[in-house]
């Protein structure tokens, strides 16, 4: 019977078209923005996952301050470490080796430009330099290394070098850190992907230098350890923890500073990028629900169009459930339409920002594009649609047919 | 032998509020239809012969009295299961044919069988039979605004004939047609009540049309006021 009203709904949806895709249209406009948005910051989480995973499971970052904002934390933190600090955890059992920066965002001159950029003072000695170099996955593409005894030289990011200034910088040439001459001696090979962001744009010059440019004698503003076992690091973790605390003389709940692995960090974006995705799918629900406010616009006014009809099926046996049936199916119908249409070109913009992201170097950013993105997309604009249609239904069905038959 | 009753009003009083007044559409009507009889309900406009009409065809219950088909009391059914009671048991006729426009003459004479629940092959068959019957056999796949007032009252006949009912209920069956398809739709009417012995209830204001039937019941002010018996029909 089901099948029957069916049949009857489409029929009755094909004799206003226009109106029907006018319908459809405010619902898949909803479904596209929710498909396209789900798509692209379930491929971005992927893509995170995919290049923070590079940096391995030994790692722990240590900066000063409460909030996990990972290794640039330590700049915009009211709390502070000294080298005292990282010479306290150096030495905790577990730690295999270890580094320590020093950040600052300082002004670079090159040529006529200046411009503000955030300038990292990192150990050039052979053993931590290395452990460094993996931990923040740069390579050298032109030029050299820093190398001990290097002073005023520098080294810079892909971008860095590139698209910063107007003119490029080569290396040998000369570019001013406050003021300061320094050698360009090497440039990064350009990372691309999501890590670039942070990897492509970067000035590195030695941790001592930086000491004496930024007049700083002792501030540092991150500690990179590795774990000699990976499988023991929350246990590292909390040793370093305990060690700090002691050191720093600050009870355990009130910690001024933040201890997290790469896992951790990997938490931290997932949950930056929950909240974001949160937001805008929110924003793409409020779209969904004028479109469905909008397919109950269409069935109510199908109701009064249809009155007569409705009289005559009921005088020719139709309960009020078949009556009901009939209008559920028919906005239903138009709910997964557009649903199935919003889905469609919902993907087909999650390919398309894949292609631009591809444009620009980012390869790793796949458009999502799973069964159960794609079942509950049609799933989801059916019961958006036969929930539209309830009250219209409940109409139609409780109309007398007595009545219903005299319009 | 007397034969049993198949509708039977008994004091059946319509009552509507409009605003603060209360009109009487039937005051107290007692009718009883028997089964196979032909019954003609005739009354000028406002004598509440539409009133009665939906009595008869369970569209509506009386505000006081009661309506009593083959014996079982409907005045206090449920909308739902009125309906049930007019899918099997009555066939409607309307002056304004009152066909689904999206559908052919085939599915709209298909469309009671739907509600009952009969299968889609025997739905088809005994549509096909049915206009075939009242001569549409050639036009089953044509919609209603390709078929002429006579060829749609036609396709309205076949419809209240789709689940087999006891009783066929004619509302100014020929209203809106010419002399000659009225009286091809009479025909039919007669033949359904002679040959397939249907009990009919014609409603008319149309003297002419009334005398088909074997007993005219004349309404005014919402009763009865004559009952005229039709020994030899025309």
């Amino acid at each position: 019977m089901i099948k029957d009203y069916f049949q009857l709904a489409l029929r009755n949806l094909l004799r206003r078209r226009l109106r029907a895709w006018l319908t459809v249209i405010g619902i898949f406009i909803g479904i596209m923005a929710v498909v396209a948005l789900v798509s692209l910051s379930q491929g971005l989480q992927n893509a995170v996952l995919s290049e923070f995973n590079k940096i391995g499971a030994d790692r722990i970052i240590v900066t000063p301050g409460g909030a996990k904002l990972g290794p640039v934390g330590g700049m915009l933190s009211a709390s502070k470490f000294t080298e005292d600090d990282y010479d306290a955890l150096k030495k905790v059992k577990g730690i295999d080796t270890s580094a320590s920066v020093y950040t600052k965002t300082a002004y670079i001159t090159y040529g006529k430009e200046t411009k503000q950029e955030q300038v990292w003072g990192f150990p050039i000695d052979s053993e931590h330099m290395e452990f460094y170099r993996t931990q923040s996955m740069f390579d050298i593409d032109k030029g050299r290394l820093l190398r001990p005894g290097d002073k005023n030289k520098v080294m810079i990011g892909w971008e860095t070098a590139n698209e910063v200034f107007d003119k490029k910088i080569k290396v040998g040439n000369k570019i001013r850190i406050n003021g300061q001459e320094f050698e360009v001696v090497g440039i990064h090979t350009k990372q691309g992907g999501l890590l670039g962001a942070m990897g492509d744009k970067v000035i590195r010059i030695p941790k001592e230098t930086a000491r004496e440019i930024f007049h700083e004698p002792d501030e540092i503003t991150s500690i990179f350890l590795r774990v000699k076992n990976p499988e023991d690091i929350d246990q590292v973790v909390e040793s370093v923890k305990h060690r700090l605390r002691r050191f720093r003389h600050v009870k355990e709940g009130e910690e001024d500073f933040t201890v997290q692995t790469s896992k951790q960090v990997i938490q931290t974006f997932n949950n930056i990028l929950g909240i974001v995705q949160a937001v805008l799918v929110g924003l793409a629900l409020i779209s969904l629900l004028v479109g469905g406010i909008g397919i109950m616009n269409t069935m109510y006014t199908a109701v009064a169009e249809r009155t007569k009809e409705i009289g005559i099926m009921k005088s020719v046996g139709a309960k009020n459930s078949a009556i009901r049936w009939i209008f559920m199916i028919e906005s239903g119908l138009l709910g997964t339409v557009g649903g199935i249409i919003g889905m469609i070109i919902g993907l087909g913009i999650g390919k398309m920002a894949e292609m631009v992201a591809l444009q620009y170097g980012i390869e790793s950013l796949k458009a999502y594009m799973g069964l159960p993105l794609l079942i509950g997309a049609i799933l989801f604009s059916f019961v958006v649609g036969a929930l539209a249609g309830t009250l219209p239904a409940m109409r139609a069905a409780r109309l007398k047919p007595v009545d219903a038959l005299r319009k | 032998m007397t034969k049993k009753s198949i509708i039977k009003l008994e004091k059946v009083w319509k009552t509507y509020t409009m605003g603060e007044a209360e009109v009487h559409a039937l005051r107290g009507i007692d009718l009883d239809i028997k089964e196979g009889e032909f019954v003609a309900i005739m009354g000028p406009s406002g004598s509440g012969k539409s009133t009665a009409m939906n009595m008869v065809g369970a569209l509506d219950i009386p505000t006081r009295g009661r309506i009593l088909l083959d014996g079982k009391d409907i005045s206090h059914l449920t909308e739902s299961a009125l309906a049930q009671v007019r899918g099997k048991k009555i066939g409607f006729i309307f002056q304004q044919f009152n066909l689904l426009p999206t559908l052919t003459a085939q599915e709209n004479v298909m469309l009671p069988m739907i509600f009952q629940g009969i299968d889609a092959e025997e739905r088809k068959e005994r549509a096909a039979k049915l206009l075939k019957m009242v001569e549409l056999g050639e036009r089953i796949n044509h919609k209603p605004t390709e078929l002429s007032g006579g060829q749609q009252q036609r396709v309205a006949i076949a419809r209240s004939l789709a689940n087999n009912p006891e009783i066929i209920l004619a509302d100014e069956p020929t209203g809106n047609l010419d002399s000659k398809t009225e009286a091809t739709v009479i025909d039919f009417l007669k033949k359904l009540h002679e040959k397939e012995k249907k009990t009919i209830v014609l409603v008319t204001h149309d003297e002419e049309v009334a005398k088909v039937a074997d007993r005219i019941e004349h309404l005014r002010d919402g009763q009865i006021i004559r009952t005229q018996k039709n020994s030899k029909r025309s």
